[in-house]
């Protein structure tokens, strides 16, 4: 039970930890990828500035438009980042710990279901944008909430789709089945291509990366939703794109790149508890890697205009969830049949 | 009726094309790729074109123009007589003066029976034109290769003599031969020009 507990705080510690330092990484990149040099002067190459920024945001002033719904106001915010940071516990975070006798399994929950509840926090962080940009009673933030809504409604259903594909693979939904099958056998990037490309779009969709960042796009919207928010709570919804893009790269690296399985590692023979450390770490690499794709996406690709993301999503990502929904369940009959 | 000159401007310019666009075009993916290509070549690039600003200087044209400098002659007696001439050159009337008489053994500060008791460039108004340094029939104002500092409050930005009269130690003098080259010396050599050295 303590074990949980301090595995909790841990989780809690790293995510967030890790959501600080892509802001940093995300600065980093682009000043790299546009031949800057980026942050370098709050410590050495800059490594302290995410702490820099924290205490700026904090410092503040904490304005509340005279207008707005005070209490949807401050949900707005709280929404986003507890679902943020509630995705995290039923991601298989490495295999099984041997602690002195007792078994110490790297995952906080593994319910049958996990992958929706995956997807069920990420439908609440939608209200969290809406909340927030409706409570500012300001016309940028409502149109901002309102294409955040739209877009997500419609990218979660290719989304579920690219998912429903791989669940007839596994026949679980349960993640850390989806991981022990995928490191009994092949990762599922391999049977599954086209899903793991649409799963991706949508992965950025959903998180309001460029180049779907419509809901906050500041050429047009001001600020998008959070246009009225100001200190800590507009740090809150920053802060908690980043940890949605944490949380999607572990999601993406589960399951289609095998989670916490590095290939060949099992065959050396090593003590079963640096086996499973040097999983965790071959897992933080791929969600390493993945993070800094959704930050090299970001500063390639120039923003989509709002009717061309609607026919993306509507006229091409879902006609194709759909063919790769058919076409797995025809291999899978042909294969094993019914 | 004249026809039409169909001849292009210029060698670049390219005939428009509507045609549809391919399959391969549609997917986007290929592009994409490339386009991140071309950014990753970017990531690993090492010459950056960032200017690290207050330890690395990029190099200033030699005749930039900056921060005032009121000169002194060769014996340190302050050029200025308060003639106002700058101050009328001035486009964005941002210099004011306040003149006074030199009293007797005050010739080692002053040049001329006049100088300026007050004199005060307001460094925000100043658009650094340099009109300034051209009407000044005495070569007493100079603008300088330095730069105004920042600072919170407008107040500061009105520099007076403390600020503007270059200093008595020969060692700490302001060069501004940068802004004298020599063309600029060979016309003030003229007799008519013979009061300003």
């Amino acid at each position: 039970m303590i074990a949980i507990v301090i595995f909790l705080v841990a989780l809690l510690l790293v995510t967030l930890g890790v959501a600080a330092y892509a802001t940093y990484a995300e600065r980093k990149v682009a000043a790299f990828m546009q031949d800057r040099i980026g942050p370098d002067r709050a410590g050495p190459f800059g490594l302290l500035q995410p702490i820099a920024d924290g205490v700026k945001m904090i410092m503040k002033e904490d304005f509340m438009p005279a207008s707005a719904n005070r209490w949807l106001f401050f949900l707005g915010p709280a929404i986003a980042m507890t679902t943020a940071l509630l995705t995290g516990v039923v991601i298989p975070w490495g295999g099984t710990l041997d602690l002195g006798g007792t078994a110490f399994t790297l995952q906080v929950a593994d319910p049958d279901i996990g992958i929706l509840y995956v997807f069920a926090m990420v439908s609440i962080g939608v209200y969290g944008i809406m909340l927030g940009g409706w409570a500012s009673n300001n016309k940028y933030a409502l149109y901002g909430a309102i294409r955040a809504a739209s877009q997500m409604v419609s990218y979660e259903l290719a989304m579920g789709m690219s998912i429903v594909a791989l669940v007839i693979l596994t026949g679980s939904l349960s993640l850390n089945d989806i991981v022990e099958q995928q490191r009994a056998g092949l990762w599922n990037i391999v049977y599954q291509p086209l899903g793991f490309l649409l799963f991706v779009i949508c992965a950025f969709a959903e998180c309001n990366r460029a180049p779907f960042d419509l809901p906050e796009c500041e050429t047009e919207l001001v600020g998008g939703y959070h246009t009225e928010y100001s200190s800590m709570k507009l740090g809150f919804y920053l802060f908690a794109e980043y940890v949605n893009m944490f949380i999607s790269s572990a999601v993406i690296s589960t399951l289609f790149f095998g989670g916490y399985d590095v290939p060949f590692l099992d065959g050396l023979g090593l003590p079963q508890n640096v086996t499973v450390v040097l999983g965790t770490v071959g897992l933080f690499l791929k969600i390493t890697f993945f993070i800094f794709l959704f930050m090299w996406v970001r500063w390639t690709l120039p923003r989509f205009r709002y009717d061309q993301l609607m026919d993306l999503g509507w006229k091409s990502l879902i006609p194709l969830a759909i063919l790769n929904v058919l076409l797995t369940g025809v291999g899978y009959y042909l294969k094993n049949g019914i | 009726m004249a026809t039409p000159i169909t001849q292009p401007l210029t060698k670049r310019s390219q005939v428009v094309s509507q045609k549809r666009m391919t399959l391969m075009e549609r997917i986007y993916l290929p592009a994409i790729i490339k386009g991140m290509g071309i950014t990753l070549k970017h990531f690993f690039r090492l010459r950056k074109a960032t200017v690290k600003y207050p330890e690395q200087l990029r190099p200033m044209s030699p005749v930039y123009r900056g921060m005032h400098v009121l000169k002194r002659d060769e014996q340190g007696r302050e050029r200025c007589t308060a003639c106002g001439l700058c101050a009328v050159a001035c486009p964005a009337e941002a210099i004011t003066m306040v003149a006074a008489e030199r009293r007797k053994g005050e010739e080692k500060l002053y040049r001329e029976e006049k100088y300026a008791a007050v004199y005060e460039i307001n460094m925000l108004r100043c658009i650094f034109c340099g009109d300034c340094e051209d009407a000044c029939p005495k070569e007493a104002i100079f603008l300088t290769d330095r730069l105004v500092p920042t600072d919170y409050t407008r107040g500061t930005f009105v520099y007076g003599k403390q600020w503007l009269v270059e200093p008595l130690d020969p060692a700490l003098r302001v060069d501004v031969s940068k802004r004298q080259p020599k063309a600029v010396a060979e016309f003030k050599k003229d007799r008519n020009f013979a009061h300003n050295r």
